[in-house]
C-alpha cells in the first residue's frame, strides 16, 4: 500500500487520538458512557487502522499474537482474580467493599480494576480475531476486490 | 414537549425509512464486499437509533463493534471465501412466505407490549429504579450503566468476558494460532 499516501496520512492522524480516547473511555467509564468493553475495541480498531494501512506483518511485529493471547486470558484472569481477593479478604466473591475502608471508594477500586481487565480482554481478543483472519490471506492486489 | 416528540418522531422516520433501504439493497445486492460495507452502514444507522433513546452506552458498543470491527473481520472472512453470493436455482416463493408468516407473527406479538415510554412499563417499575436510587449512596459514581455492569451485576459481566475469550479460543482452535501460510509448504490451499 505504499502508492496510498492519502491513506497513510489520514491514519497517522486519526491512531493516536483513537488510543487516547480508547484509554478516556476506559477510565473515564464511572463518569461518561462507556467502560471496558467499549474502550477495549476502540483501541482493537485504531491497531486494525495500522494494520489497514501497513499490512498485517507490521501490526504482528507491534502486537505479537502470542502476547495478545496471554493478555487476552489476563484480563480475564484479572476480573476474576479480584473475585478471589475479595473473598480472601472476606466479603463474597466479587464483593468489592472488601477492598477498602471507604464503602465508596472500594467500589470504585473494584470496578476500575474489574474493567480494567474487561478492556483488555476485549482489546486483545479483538484484535487476535482480526490477526487470525487476516493473517491467512494470502496478498490481496487493489484490484482483487 | 410536544414539539420535542414530534423533532424525535421524525428522526425515527428518517432512521426507520434508512435502515430499510440499507436492508433492501443488502437483499438485491450479490457483490459480497458491497454487502459487508452496508452492514456496516446498518450497524451505524442503528446507534443513531440507540442514541435517540438514550442508549448511549448500547450505541457506542454498536458503532464499535457492529460498525467497526465487524465488518473488518466480515471482510476478512469475504478474503478466505467467494466474493460473490452464489445464484440459487430454486425459486423464491418458500422463503418469501416463511419471512411473511414469522414476519406477521412478530408483528402480532408486539401488539401485547406495553406502549413505547409508559410510566408503568415494566423497565419502569421493576429494578431499574432502585439501581438508580442506591447507585449514589452505594457506589458513588455517577454513571449507573457502569455500576450495574461492574458491581451490581458483576457475575453476568464476568460472564460476558469469559464468552469474549472463549469466542477466541474457538476462533483459534478453528484457523490456527500462528496463521500466515503464504509461500510456506501450506500455501497452496486455495
Amino acid at each position: 500500500m505504499e502508492h496510498h499516501s492519502i491513506l497513510r496520512v489520514v491514519s497517522k492522524l486519526l491512531i493516536p487520538p483513537m488510543l487516547v480516547y480508547a484509554l478516556y473511555v476506559q477510565f473515564h467509564g464511572e463518569y461518561s458512557p462507556g467502560g471496558g468493553f467499549q474502550a477495549g475495541v476502540v483501541f482493537a480498531a485504531a491497531f486494525v487502522l495500522y494494520s489497514l494501512v501497513h499490512g498485517i506483518d507490521a501490526l504482528t511485529r507491534v502486537a505479537p499474537p502470542r502476547v495478545l493471547h496471554a493478555l487476552a486470558g489476563l484480563g480475564v484472569l484479572i476480573f476474576a482474580g479480584t473475585g478471589v481477593v475479595t473473598m480472601a479478604l472476606g466479603d463474597a466473591y466479587l464483593g468489592y467493599y472488601a477492598l477498602a475502608e471507604h464503602p465508596q471508594h472500594a467500589q470504585e477500586w473494584g470496578i476500575v480494576v474489574v474493567e480494567f481487565g474487561v478492556g483488555m480482554t476485549v482489546a486483545s481478543v479483538m484484535l487476535s480475531l482480526f490477526i487470525a483472519f487476516a493473517s491467512h490471506t494470502r496478498k490481496l492486489d487493489d484490484k482483487d476486490w | 414537549m410536544t414539539a420535542n416528540l414530534v423533532g424525535i418522531a421524525i428522526i425515527d422516520i428518517v432512521f426507520f425509512t434508512l435502515l430499510v433501504l440499507t436492508a433492501i439493497a443488502i437483499l438485491r445486492q450479490r457483490n459480497l464486499f458491497a454487502v459487508a460495507m452496508l452492514s456496516g452502514v446498518f450497524s451505524l444507522l442503528s446507534a443513531g437509533l440507540f442514541v435517540t433513546l438514550d442508549a448511549m452506552d448500547v450505541a457506542f458498543t454498536e458503532a464499535a463493534v457492529g460498525a467497526g470491527i465487524s465488518t473488518v473481520l466480515m471482510l476478512g472472512t469475504l478474503a478466505l471465501t467467494s466474493r460473490d453470493e452464489a445464484k440459487r436455482p430454486r425459486s423464491a416463493l418458500l422463503p418469501l412466505f416463511v419471512c411473511l408468516v414469522a414476519g406477521a407473527a412478530l408483528i402480532y406479538g408486539t401488539l401485547d407490549m406495553p406502549p413505547f415510554g409508559a410510566v408503568d412499563n415494566p423497565i419502569q417499575t421493576h429494578v431499574a429504579p432502585e439501581y438508580i436510587a442506591r447507585t449514589p449512596t452505594d457506589i458513588g459514581i455517577p454513571n449507573v450503566v457502569a455500576a450495574v455492569l461492574a458491581s451490581y451485576r458483576g457475575f453476568d459481566t464476568l460472564g460476558e468476558v469469559v464468552v469474549v475469550f472463549a469466542a477466541l479460543v474457538a476462533v483459534l482452535l478453528m484457523l490456527g494460532t500462528s496463521g500466515r501460510r503464504t509461500n510456506g509448504k501450506n500455501g497452496k490451499e486455495e
